[in-house]
């Protein structure tokens, strides 16, 4: 709620949130940028950006000393692709955008070096290039990335999270003029691990970049994805789906930053929850600066809560500081499983779990259809049915304890 | 299914009530009694409020509804015992008033899921695209429809052509259709009607068909008309009963006091 400003050509009718009472940030621009650990001090809880992370389940993970810990590797980097490293001070000099909060600010500190990922000007690369990142035993581990897309280059790049670790990173995406670039995280973590991350996506001229994150494992994953442009006529979209399930909190944090003319954003995210505790929660930040003529945005969250016990927040927030816009809009909605649909697809012969499963992947399928990755849409659809199929008896157990 | 055995429907001093909003349970059907069997069309007509959809709902399992007392038996079988989805493999099909929009999942996996649910076996590739195109074709549906999701968007007219396209295509014993006919125009009127009376030939179907209006019973003639009124059937009788209810609407029916 704090960070609208509401406009002629908007209206603020579709927050779902109601939060307690903050202190809002005059603007969402207004957010403290720095490479200085100091400039963030240690969380209480009760920051605008912290308010719905656990911050006591984070242990040692915004300590600001380094560990010398780090993920194992496993790449596949097709012809033209490289991988490198700069020292950090190269990449402030980059002029990647800076950590936002304390995570980010702690992993650039303590990384030791940024892993460069680069895919050279106007090369194609049909095949997905894939990075899988595991963590062996839960250590703190902080990760630095860049990935430099050259001008007119196409790629698509799979980050994979799995195993064990509490883990933040920062990840620069920086796109060239004209590149067409999707970038998939998928957040497969062990049920112990915990991630912050930071992903920082810069949009060229004329670009047009994708940014999916699937986060189904991990206890804690808080994920904060901004999107900026460095010139007019790119178009961002942001794609996630996630899983939650008891004890797990799943937090995805966007902030699209419109200042050049012209250019587009699409969110869409959908989550679903079930067992006890599940928690989630998405924030939506648009800011469209006065000079940002001609954009069009919109942003859509939805959680389906399948069984009690569960919770998804869901916050999306538009400030509009220019009229000349050619769309600005939100939706954001938390429903309960429709006991009418089960039962629809029951009195045609569906057992209940089947018919469950079927009404789920249906909530996820617009979504899951949009990511466009045949390998990774295949495997979410494969992995939400897996989860739907262990958690059977629970689901059947609790619709039988509120029938 | 197209055998010759004879399915028999059997309803029994049937009550239902509702958990109201307060908690409380209220009565809505008190005492019906009818049975089915394959090859007869039984029409309920009633006003509006008189229990017509609960019947069917009840029928068909809806968990909101509580059977109090009385027995529901399908060729023996009691009903009741079974769960929603068991009922319809063991063969009723309830034609929705209100069909429920289900985004996301497409008509032809639904259907598909449906069938190899009732049949207890995925049905040949070729043979049901086929039989989809076909029956979809008959109601004239646009072979669109099966990419979209069951019911979303779709018009009241479309929803109840879906209706019927799944009745043609799971093949139940007995069929409740529950104002199968309201928000049709005549056109959609005389294709839905012919769905049905198709289902009825093929297939010896025992049709339960709930209506306020006699217009449908031009297409689907029944066998047996039954006055709905107050959870109750207040009159039974052949076809003629329609056309005399036509004339003169339910008010004999009504008591004074009401
Ligand atoms: N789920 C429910 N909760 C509360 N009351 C209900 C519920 N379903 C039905 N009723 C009540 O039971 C009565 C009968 O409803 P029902 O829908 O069976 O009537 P109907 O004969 O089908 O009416 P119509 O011709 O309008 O379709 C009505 O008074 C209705 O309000
Ligand atoms: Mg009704």
């Amino acid at each position: 709620m704090s960070l609208l400003t509401p406009s002629p050509t908007q209206s603020p009718d579709a927050h779902t949130h109601s939060g307690e009472t903050m202190v809002p940030d005059a603007s969402r621009a207004e957010r403290t940028r720095s490479y200085a650990v100091a400039d963030f001090p240690l969380p209480n809880g009760r920051e605008e950006e912290w308010r719905f992370t656990p911050i006591d389940r984070l242990g040692s993970l915004l300590r600001d000393e380094p560990t010398g810990a780090c993920l194992d590797w496993a790449e596949s980097l097709p012809a033209g692709v490289t991988l490198t490293t700069m020292s950090v001070e190269e990449w402030q000099e980059s002029g990647a955008p800076k950590p936002a909060d304390r995570a980010a600010a702690v992993a650039a500190a303590h990384s030791g070096g940024v892993a460069v990922l680069t895919v050279p000007a106007e090369a194609e690369i049909e095949e997905p290039i894939r990075v899988s990142l595991r963590g062996n035993d839960g250590r703190v581990v902080h990760g630095h990335r860049l990935i430099e897309v050259g001008h007119h280059a196409k790629a698509t790049i799979v980050l994979q999270h799995a195993g064990s670790a509490a883990y933040s990173e920062v990840l620069s995406i920086v796109a060239g003029d004209g590149a067409d670039l999707t970038v998939v995280t998928l957040q497969e973590w062990d049920d112990d691990a915990i991630h912050l991350g930071q992903h920082d996506v810069v949009v060229g001229r004329d670009a047009s970049v994708r940014h999916i994150a699937v986060t189904l494992g991990g206890s804690i994953v808080r994920l904060n994805t901004n999107a900026t442009y460095a010139g007019p006529g790119g178009a961002f979209e942001a794609l996630g789906v996630y899983f939650a399930d008891a004890g797990q909190h799943l937090e995805h944090r966007l902030f699209v930053d419109h200042e050049a003319p012209h250019c587009t954003s699409n969110v869409e995210y959908k989550g679903a929850l079930q067992g006890d505790g599940a928690r989630t929660v998405w924030v939506g930040d648009v800011l469209i600066r006065a000079s940002a003529e001609g954009t069009d945005t919109y942003e859509l969250n939805r959680n389906l809560l399948l069984t009690d016990g569960a919770r998804a927040d869901s916050v999306p927030n538009l400030e509009i500081e220019t009229g000349e816009i050619v769309g600005a809009g939100h939706a954001a909605a938390t429903g309960r499983f429709d006991d009418e649909q089960l039962f629809y697809l029951m009195a045609r012969g569906i057992p209940e779990a089947e018919a469950r499963r079927l009404v789920v992947r249906g909530f996820f399928a617009s979504v899951i259809r949009r990511i466009g990755v045949a390998e990774i849409s295949d495997h979410l659809m494969k992995v939400i049915e897996e989860e739907l199929r262990a958690s059977d008896a629970a689901l059947v157990a609790a619709a039988e304890g509120t029938a | 299914m197209s055998d010759n055995t004879i399915h028999t429907l059997d309803i029994r001093d049937l009550h239902v009530s509702v958990e109201g909003e307060d908690g409380t349970a209220r009565e809505i059907l008190s005492g019906v009694t009818l049975t089915v069997r394959s090859g007869e069309t039984h029409a309920i007509m009633g006003p509006n409020g008189s229990g017509k959809s609960t019947l069917a709902y009840a029928i068909a399992g809806h968990p909101k509804y509580t059977v109090t007392s009385g027995s529901i038996t399908l060729d023996g079988e009691d009903v009741l015992a079974m769960g929603v989805d068991e009922r319809a493999r063991a063969g009723l099909f309830l034609a929705m008033q209100y069909p429920v929009e289900i985004p996301g999942v497409t008509v032809s996996n639904f259907l598909r899921t449906a069938k190899t649910a009732v049949d207890g076996e995925a049905p040949k590739l070729r043979t049901w695209v086929k039989e989809v195109n076909s029956a979809m074709a008959a109601l004239r549906m646009d072979p669109a429809f099966a990419q979209r999701g069951v019911n979303e968007g779709f018009s009241g007219g479309e929803k109840k052509r879906h209706e019927i396209l799944q009745l043609e295509l799971l093949q139940p014993k007995i069929a409740v259709l529950d104002e199968t006919d309201s928000g049709l125009d005549v056109d959609a009127l005389k294709i839905v009607s012919e769905g049905v009376n198709r289902v009825r030939e093929s297939s010896n179907l025992g049709v339960l068909l709930i209506t306020h209006y006699t217009r449908i019973l031009r297409y689907i003639k029944p066998d047996f008309v039954h006055v709905f009124i107050d959870g109750r059937i207040a009159e039974q009788g052949g076809p003629e009963l329609a056309d005399q209810l036509e004339d003169e609407g339910y008010d004999r029916f009504l008591t004074p006091t009401a």
